[in-house]
């Protein structure tokens, strides 16, 4: 098989087959948190992909040209979180100025990228995978392109439901999370559908 | 040695990694410096600072921006009273409206010496949640349920439970209103800070079940009504009140009164021993 389709084989899988909500349940809190509009939904989308395939870049850095250079595999953990939160600190000073009214429609939930479990598990993930510098971008990217069609996905789910006439005992994050599992079980449709060809 | 070593190593890299993601972060806090309206910055340095909510806006940022866009009045912050509306004033360079100084009251002697329960509550403890059982759990629907809501919610702490009537404490408290959304009997009010003499009840039963209810209850006898020089005190529904524009503090409705519920807020002592005097 060629290099490219190669990598576009994983770019897929790492959107559909390996969704980071859907099949390996990381990033829940912001799915549930910022899914109420499609807009900020989109929105969060943009800035956790950017942390992401950022995060993935340097951390690939940091971890194969100091950590193991040092002898310091075990401080990949907090070192990871360090380059995270730094990240995220500049996504919110260029959001804060670039566009006030994401800023302010994201809220909480903009720092909290930091403490986004798909953020820190797409870079120690690259880790144990021992993908390279490309794989390793390309799987925060498309990673956090997942997240972002999960994220949308469900917003526009959501705002439907504002219409819909829901059961009292159901109303609000009762609905949602089952809704969110619904999803699961639709994108395990995607299981093992590349596991033949790669 | 080794071991030393490694420790070293450990705390140079991260700590390496530390200050140098620290200076890229400080270049681009540079770059993407967000300009902010100067009088914003004055205004926020001038109002109350607790964040209490009063003036309608989500905290004293939002009220600052709002009063240099020129949506608020800048008179707007209860807590901060004229001092802070002086000051809003002299940056928006507008002038000053004299703002009396409000202070919260709660208008109930209700002390469960006063008041004895109807039944036992032990349900969820909050005044609103209480009063909405038949009428709450102590003789009289009207006054304080002591549970404290308004504890919780007052963002200065002025507010204890004493002997189960709200208390505020008058030093601590800045009039922002707080309370007195809170509260579901609605016996907190907000009264200007000179308006010492105040019918402590809120009582609109006849005066029969309102005797009944409460040992210092108003019975609406018009006793305080006949005796004001000023015409400033009237029973409506049942229950006295003062029109604090006119009052002249005199105390003549508080010596008439037979219940002892109009009281002098600065010549109270105990208010039990009060009510009881």
């Amino acid at each position: 098989m060629s290099p490219i389709v190669k990598i576009l084989l994983f770019m897929f899988s790492c959107v559909l087959t390996n969704n980071y909500i859907f099949s390996r349940f990381l990033g829940v809190c912001p799915f549930l948190g910022v899914s109420g509009k499609v807009e900020t939904a989109f929105g969060m989308g943009l800035a956790v992909t950017f942390v992401m395939s950022l995060a993935s870049l340097f951390t690939y850095f940091v971890y194969y040209y100091v950590l193991v250079q040092l002898g310091l595999e075990y401080l990949s953990t907090i070192a990871f979180i360090l380059v995270i939160a730094s990240l995220v600190q500049v996504v919110e000073m260029f959001l804060k100025k670039a566009s006030p009214s994401l800023y302010g429609a994201l809220g909480i939930y903009l720092p909290l990228i930091t403490t986004n479990c798909a953020v820190l598990g797409v870079t120690l993930l690259n880790i144990t995978e021992t993908y390279n510098l490309l794989y390793s971008v390309l799987n925060g990217a498309f990673g956090a392109l997942g997240f972002m069609l999960a994220i949308v996905l469900m917003a526009g789910v959501r705002e439907r439901l504002e219409s819909a006439k829901i059961p009292a005992p159901f109303k609000g994050f009762p609905i949602s999370l089952i809704i969110a599992g619904l999803m699961s079980i639709a994108f395990m449709g995607f299981s093992n559908m590349f596991a033949g060809v790669m | 040695m080794a071991t030393f070593l490694k420790i070293l190593y450990a705390v140079a890299a991260l700590g390496g990694l530390g200050i140098l993601f620290g200076i890229v972060l400080g270049f681009v806090g540079k770059k993407f410096a967000v300009k902010v309206d100067e009088r914003v910055q004055a205004v926020r340095a001038a109002v109350a600072g607790a964040n209490c909510g009063a003036c309608g806006y989500a905290g004293c940022d939002a009220f600052a921006e709002a009063v240099v866009k020129g949506e608020a009045d800048p008179a707007g912050c209860t807590p901060g009273g004229s001092k802070s509306a002086k000051e809003i004033a002299a940056i928006m360079g507008v002038d000053a409206k004299d703002t009396e100084p409000m202070v919260a009251r709660v208008r109930c002697q209700g002390t469960c010496e006063n008041v004895s329960p109807r039944y036992d509550y032990s349900g969820i403890q909050s005044c609103r949640a209480a009063s909405s059982m038949s009428g709450g759990p102590s003789a009289c629907e009207f006054g304080c349920v002591g549970l404290g809501d308004c504890v919780a919610r007052c963002p200065f702490g002025a507010i204890s439970i004493v002997d189960g009537v709200a208390t505020i404490d008058e030093d601590k408290c800045t009039g922002c209103g707080v309370c007195v959304e809170t509260c579901p009997r609605g016996i907190i009010n907000l009264l200007p800070r000179d308006q010492t003499v105040v019918v402590m009840c809120r009582n609109k039963a006849i005066g029969r079940i309102a005797r009944l209810q409460c040992k210092t209850a108003c019975v609406g006898c018009k006793r305080c009504e006949k005796q004001c020089p000023s015409d400033s005190i009237h029973v409506i529904d049942g229950v006295a009140i003062i029109d604090e524009t006119t009052c002249t503090r005199c105390g003549a409705c508080i010596q008439v009164c037979p219940m002892h519920c109009i009281i002098n807020f600065y010549e109270r002592g105990d208010m039990v021993n009060e009510a009881e005097a």
